[in-house]
């Protein structure tokens, strides 16, 4: 009998893969497993427009319609327990088992909680799920002064919010600079200065002694040279560590996240793992990564699918990325890792400009600010291994275009 | 209450009922439109919900924005003078019977 292909997790990777498989031509039982109750749904508005705007809801990525046609069975609100991999199952918390010919894990990522003292204080967020992001839209109406800690995507996006709400904004980054793990310097402190601009304080290279409460709320945080920020509300934005708990338990190599190898199997030949939760080698950047990121999710599902039927070739897509922060919208394609020589595009005062990072005379990855055609263009050169000389840059986009059309 | 009608790849109409505000691409996503993904949320970036527009639904619109426009003219390989990015097409009683054709993939 075909016991079908299981997915743990439902984000943008995990409820795709099922209408993948169906495009591949795959006609066996799919089930789609999620511990969250809701129909799948877009994560990236929800640290944007979501918060911004309380008659939003929250987008659904595809109509229940839709998994009906396609024959996925949902099954939402359902915690996995356990990976039972002898007999090709997975356990319920709540009791019942379900048999897979191929696993598919899914399980994304969860934010990072700080351990400081005041950590459980009444007033701190975080935003991953549509539970924490309506949590944190009802308690921003009565804050007047915010706390960001965490300068990376999801913490500034969520500053820039809260200014335009006409919040006061304190984002407070122990890193030398903002971003500084996902952009280039150039970028990051355009980012920082506009930032300004718009009356947040970015307090940089800033560690924090405590948080300080009151009648078990949040009133301040103490940073570690004394000073007190005045804080209603917390918001943490510190990163986030891949859910591989499941894989661990059940044996399979785990190490930041699940190990796969290049065609997304893990260490047991019926299982993979897609997305945030998966570390998996990266062609180009010649090492393995672990990406967070909607792209990555999306494009690995889709991979995943041709595997699972029998298409079987190492992932290669060209990874990007996307922040909409406030005015600017920043844009990465490629990885960045072993980037020696940076050029910029652009007048030096114009907001809208790109930073190239090269290897060598090799081009590994692009940054855009409120440049998405050159983005795109980035994209296809990194896919195909072209890396424009510098005259070709500084003739522009139009030049790139030409590059990859010949 | 407002209606957009989707013209699948396959040439499959599908007439979907509008709420308020939404963009084109919601509208689509909600209704499970083929070939409607709308990868990015709606930020302009993925140009998954490039669609058609006939001429007269075009001139009727706000036209796109730099953004959109440059989004367009470097990610699709199969624009045409009437495409729009759904998720920049906000829906409205104004919009009323406005028809779109998924673009080609």
């Amino acid at each position: 009998m075909q016991r079908g292909v299981v997915i743990i997790g439902a984000g943008h990777g995990g409820s795709q893969i099922g209408f993948s498989l169906r495009q591949e031509g795959y006609d066996g039982p799919i089930h789609l497993v999620s511990d969250e109750p809701d129909l799948p749904y877009h994560k990236p508005p929800l640290s944007k427009a979501y918060l911004k705007d309380v008659s939003q809801d929250v987008q659904i990525l595809r109509a229940e319609k839709a998994y009906v046609d396609a024959r996925i069975e949902l099954a939402l609100g359902r915690k996995v327990e356990a990976i039972d991999r002898q007999a090709q199952a997975i356990r319920f918390a709540e009791g019942g088992k379900l048999r897979y010919d191929r696993l598919v894990i899914a399980t994304g990522a969860t934010n990072r909680k700080l351990t400081l003292t005041g950590h459980d204080l009444e007033g701190l967020h975080s935003i991953r799920t549509r539970a924490d992001a309506a949590h944190l839209r009802a308690a921003m109406n009565t804050a007047n002064d915010i706390a960001v800690i965490g300068g990376g995507f999801i913490g500034l996006e969520a500053a820039a919010t809260f200014a335009l709400l006409g919040k006061s904004v304190t984002v407070i980054e122990l890193a030398p600079s903002i971003l500084g793990r996902a952009v280039s310097p150039v970028v990051a402190a355009h980012v920082d200065a506009e930032y300004r601009k718009l009356g947040i304080r970015v307090l940089t290279a800033t560690g924090i002694d405590r948080l300080e409460g009151e009648a078990g709320k949040v009133r301040a945080v103490l940073l570690a040279d004394g000073t007190a920020v005045p804080a209603d509300l917390v918001l943490v934005g510190i990163g986030a560590t891949a859910n591989d708990a499941l894989a661990r338990d059940a044996g399979l190599t785990c190490d930041n996240g699940i190990v796969v190898d290049a065609t997304l199997a893990s260490t047991d030949p019926t299982i993979f793992a897609i997305g945030d939760v998966a570390n998996f080698p990266h062609a180009q950047a010649g090492r393995r990564v672990r990406l967070e990121s909607v792209q990555n999710a999306s494009d690995q599902a889709k991979h995943v699918a041709k595997t699972i039927m029998g298409k079987i070739e190492d992932y290669r897509e060209t990874p990007w990325f996307w922040s909409d922060q406030g005015p600017m919208k920043l844009q990465m394609a490629g990885l960045s890792f072993e980037a020696d020589r940076h050029v910029r595009t652009g007048a030096p005062d114009d907001p809208a400009f790109s930073v190239y990072h090269y290897a060598g005379d090799r081009l590994l990855a692009v940054d855009s600010v409120n440049r998405p055609g050159e983005h795109m263009v980035a994209r296809r050169l990194i896919a195909a291994g072209i890396s424009p000389s510098a005259a070709d840059l500084a003739e522009g986009p139009e030049r790139l275009k030409n590059l990859i059309g010949r | 209450m407002s209606q957009v009608t989707f013209i699948e790849r396959d040439g499959t109409r599908r007439i979907v009922e509008v709420v308020n505000g939404e963009s084109l691409m919601q509208a689509g996503t909600r209704a499970g439109v083929d070939g409607i993904i709308g990868e990015c949320g709606g930020s302009c970036m993925c140009a998954t919900c490039h669609v058609y527009l006939t001429e007269e639904d075009f001139a009727r619109l706000d036209p796109p924005d730099a953004m959109e426009q440059d989004a367009l003219e470097f990610t699709a390989s199969n624009q045409r003078p009437t495409s729009r990015l759904g998720c920049q097409v906000k829906l409205s009683a104004a919009t009323d019977g406005l028809t779109v054709t998924v673009a080609e993939a």
